[in-house]
């Protein structure tokens, strides 16, 4: 592991240990409990595979009730838990930690309810993402997020994360399509919101916990909005002589009042290891590479693909093909979904970046990205979320020369802190974790952080859940609470009053 | 008599609350004042008045993207929009016509602190869904930001929505970063005349889960219907399909969803400037409408209920029997319930929630000692009650941020 410095575990706890595995069996009998190393070893890290600790124990819960108990039971005696769903995050949110409990939601794998009528789906937190589309699918309905990892990841993790993915331009990002979510509390409280309606009447607990990365409590059940699959969708490729002019095809496409389906863009050096790594069919000769997706009822989508044509004609693209049959649409995606096992082909090793940026900065936020890329001496390829600025920078290393995670660490870390500069976020899709936690302090000032931990202290105000994720200064919320206002003088006394 | 602070900006505010928090004087934290009405009456040593935080700030058209302090009216934003054919996509709702207030009289602090939401609400989503970052000052005397200016962010929790909907008890925003979205080309509205609302809803829930992007979808009952003129001639009760887009699209999507509930009565259509008012009717629900500077306290009693959009016909047939009137959007989910005198019969509403299979109530329109007296919002299980209780030990541990405007003692 490189320079991540994690809570210190406690030594009451890790010397408990045995005492608390017989009192966790307790709660969650036969294997549920797993304390072997070997058996521990496929829990040890997340999609962050630089970072590795083997828990305390790991649980494996089935019921609701199960994991009310285990977290009461953390709670009581001091032991860190954290939450896992498939352990795909690519920012160490699962990662766990030497004195806590890394409870696994995986035996939360079942879909409750179906209502097509009312266009939700009930799940459990283990489900995986794909699998609600795929119980769905036969009445022409689907769940809009599509993170490329949904053949694996959860929906608890979705939650987790409020993952997205390459429609949420149009559709959203899980945020946006979850309407309910059973919860238990770290003190074994279980609390419901919302529902099979919309909203909540009242403040949002459900819009804060979406993207709370497993530190405000743990998702037990999940309801999501369902939507008819549309009728068509068509892709356009576009091939540009330059990012900026790229750039320009996706501001001018939404300045005419288009939104796609799906808006992606490749740089040359991934249109390169995607078509090397299966023969996509890209152009090789351009330097950016759109992919535009229309989708919705036919006639709508034939008369906007001709629309984006048009202004791809207008900005000098170079090649232009729009599919034209479901088979050609798919061959197009084929190429930008094998992004990254492409490069992990031309490349041992690579970290995958995740800012967001106003799209504007793009040509800019390039040109810096190649500066660095000498200054390393590391390669790095772009995918990025066109449509909604969300890059994807895949820096490639290799883990065997000394020295070069640290430097592919570093060369991240300069592009967020540049997408920071740029008016942009250091995360658009894959959350906070460990993995940016120490650069938090370049978006938020010191009041902002405390205002967000104060939220963390109203749900788990011993911070017993997920510990040392997402904030890079852990305070007591005791200090927290804490007011220090003086001044009383009436404000403003030259102004008016009535 | 309330004193009135009028902070011209952030600065301002923290002052103000600093004032307020070093001598234990309460503030109702307003905009304009449009919604004054709504949630438990206050009382409050002053109004912390912001509409003097007024202007965009910031306008990208082509990064759908608008930042604007807190106070600006809606109304300038929409005209700002509006000039670049784009659009809150959330179509919040102008509470004025049923509290009784003059229209357009919203600011975005206001928008976003209660969340609003039009028929749009469906397939676009709340105003949680477009508040991307926000400034605040909490009842800590402390300016913080969260979130950003971009769609898509994940960085640290997210307050811009978890304050949606918080009715200024937890801080008062100064600047809001929201996203905007292109406006449809043109809009049609077809209508299906003549269904209970049983029917209605099996007929909107199969046109919303059709592949004809239905954009809205509201069942008016024929007693309701007649008071918006853009429908009154129908003489029945009509349940209207909004389409919106590209005319190719909507030509295309019209004759599919025209096949497809022929069956199902008479069908009929509003062109678009036609569909435009009924949809801000709709909207405003004015058919439950007070006249401007209409007396809230001797109204009628309104109620603004969502549930699961086919539960929506059972929570009017419960109330129907005592002399309610309905109408339904966002698909049969969203009902509003106009009583038939001044007494809320909050139990029976609830009870009707439920039995619905929940959801929630919020009484909208009643006397001031009626919102003192009931529940104004969802009442809370003990959990999630201290839960919140303790959210606003976090962020206004003097209480005096607009306190028990929406829970008593919070
Ligand atoms: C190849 C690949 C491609 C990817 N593509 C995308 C993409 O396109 N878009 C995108 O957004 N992400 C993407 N990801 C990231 C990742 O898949 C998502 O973040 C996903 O949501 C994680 O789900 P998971 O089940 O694996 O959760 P985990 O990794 O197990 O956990 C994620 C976080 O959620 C918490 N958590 C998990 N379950 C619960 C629960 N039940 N209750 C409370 N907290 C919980 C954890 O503590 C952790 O903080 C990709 C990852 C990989 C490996």
């Amino acid at each position: 592991m490189s320079g991540l410095v994690m809570p210190a575990p406690k030594a009451d706890v890790l010397a408990r240990r045995a005492r608390i595995i017989a009192d966790l069996r307790a709660i969650v009998p036969g294997e549920g409990v797993i304390d072997t190393e070997a058996e521990m070893r496929p829990f040890e890290s997340d999609g962050v595979t630089a970072y590795r600790q083997l828990p305390l124990v790991v649980v494996l819960p089935s019921t609701t009730e199960q994991v009310s108990k285990v977290l009461a039971y953390a709670n009581a005696n001091g032991i860190p838990v954290v939450p896992r769903g498939a352990g795909t995050s690519l920012s160490g949110g699962a990662l766990p930690l030497e004195d806590g409990i890394l409870l696994g939601m995986g035996k939360f794998n079942r879909i409750l309810d179906i209502d097509f009528a009312n266009r939700t789906v009930v799940a459990q937190p283990g489900v995986t993402n794909l699998g609600i589309t795929t119980a769905v699918a036969h009445e022409g309905f689907y769940y809009a997020p599509d993170p490329s990892s949904q053949i694996a990841c959860t929906i608890g993790g979705n939650v987790g994360e409020n993952s997205g993915g390459v429609h949420c331009l149009k559709y959203g990002l899980t945020t946006n399509n979850v309407l309910g979510v059973e919860m238990v509390l770290i003190t074994g409280e279980i609390i419901r919101l919302g529902g099979k309606h919309l909203d909540s009447g009242g403040l949002d607990l459900l819009g804060l916990i979406v993207g709370s990365e497993g530190l405000l409590g743990v998702v037990t059940e999940v309801t999501v909005r369902i939507l008819k699959k549309p009728e068509t969708a068509r892709a356009v490729l576009l091939g540009f002589p330059s990012s900026e002019a790229a750039g320009a095809c996706v501001a001018a496409i939404i300045a005419a009042g288009i939104i796609p389906g799906g808006m992606e863009m490749m740089d040359k050096m991934m249109v390169h290891a995607a078509e090397a790594f299966l023969g996509a069919g890209y152009p090789l000769d351009v330097e950016a590479l759109l992919i535009v997706e229309l989708d919705g009822p036919e006639a709508e989508v034939n008369h906007l693909i001709d629309r984006v044509a048009e202004i791809g004609n207008g900005l000098g693209c170079m090649t232009l093909r729009a599919s034209t049959s479901e088979e050609e649409r798919v061959a197009f995606w084929a190429g930008r979904k094998a992004a990254f096992p492409a490069v992990g082909r031309i490349s041992p090793d690579y970290l995958c970046m995740d800012g967001t940026i106003p799209r504007k900065a793009l040509p800019l936020v390039l040109k810096r990205m190649e500066e660095m890329s000498e200054k390393y001496g590391l390669r790095c390829g772009n995918v990025f979320h066109a449509g909604d600025g969300n890059l994807h920078p895949l820096i490639c290393y290799d883990a065997n020369t000394p020295g070069e995670l640290e430097k592919a660490e570093a060369f991240g870390a300069d592009i967020l802190l540049l997408c920071v500069e740029v008016g942009g976020v250091l995360t658009g899709e894959h959350g906070v974790g460990v993995e940016k936690r120490d650069l938090m302090p370049s978006m938020f000032n010191e009041i902002d952080l405390a205002h967000q931990e104060r939220l963390k202290c109203a749900f788990d105000p011993e911070a017993l859940l997920n510990p040392g994720k997402v904030f890079p200064v852990l305070h007591r919320c005791a200090e927290l609470g804490r007011m220090h206002v003086s001044g009383g003088k009436l404000p403003f006394p030259d102004l008016p009053r009535f | 008599m309330s004193e009135r602070l009028c902070p011209r900006d952030e600065a301002d505010v923290v002052e103000a609350v600093r004032w307020a928090v070093s001598n234990a004087r309460t503030l109702d934290v307003a905009g304009s004042g449009s919604k004054a009405r709504l949630g438990r009456p206050l009382q409050t040593d002053a109004t912390l008045e912001l509409k003097g935080l007024s202007g965009v700030t910031l306008y990208e058209p082509e990064e759908l993207v608008l930042s604007a302090r807190a106070g600006t009216p809606v109304a300038e934003i929409e005209a700002l929009v509006a000039a670049s054919r784009q659009m809150l996509a959330f179509e919040p709702m102008d509470f004025g016509p049923l509290l009784g207030v003059a229209p357009g009289g919203g600011t975005l602090g206001g928008l976003i602190a209660c969340n609003l939401a039009g028929p749009r609400r469906p397939s676009a989503g709340a105003a949680r869904d477009h508040a991307l970052g926000i400034r605040a000052v909490s009842g800590r005397a402390e300016a913080f930001k969260a979130g950003g200016r971009v769609v898509k962010n994940v960085t640290g929790y997210d307050l811009p929505r978890g304050l949606s909907g918080s009715y200024g008890t937890l801080a008062a925003f100064t600047e809001l970063t929201i996203k905007v979205l292109p406006r449809p080309e043109t809009v049609e509205t077809l209508l299906v005349l003549g269904l209970d609302d049983a029917a209605a809803s099996a007929v909107m829930s199969a046109a919303v889960g059709s592949y004809y992007d239905v954009s809205g979808a509201a069942h008016l009952p024929a007693e309701v219907a007649a008071t918006i003129p853009a429908i009154a001639g129908a003489g029945a009760a009509v349940t209207a399909l909004r389409l919106e887009g590209v005319q190719p699209s909507i030509l295309h999507r019209r004759g599919k969803l025209e096949a497809m509930l022929r069956a199902h009565g008479t069908l009929s259509f509003l062109d678009a400037d036609a569909s435009r008012d009924f949809w801000q009717a709709v909207r405003d629900v004015t058919p439950f409408a007070l006249p401007e500077g209409g007396d809230g306290e001797t109204a009628k009693v309104v109620w603004r209920v969502s549930v699961a959009p086919m539960a929506g016909p059972h929570v009017g047939a419960a109330l129907r029997e005592i002399g309610a009137r309905c109408l339904y959007d966002w698909a049969g989910g969203l009902v509003w319930i106009e009583m038939p005198g001044t007494e809320p019969h909050s139990a029976r509403v609830r009870a009707a929630v439920a039995g619905a299979g929940g959801g929630h109530a919020t009484l909208i329109r009643a006397s001031a000692a009626a919102r003192a007296a009931e529940e104004v919002f969802q009442p809370l299980d003990p959990i999630t009650g201290a839960l919140i209780a303790r959210m606003k030990n976090g962020f206004d541990p003097g209480r005096v941020l607009s306190p028990g405007r929406m829970y008593a003692g919070v």
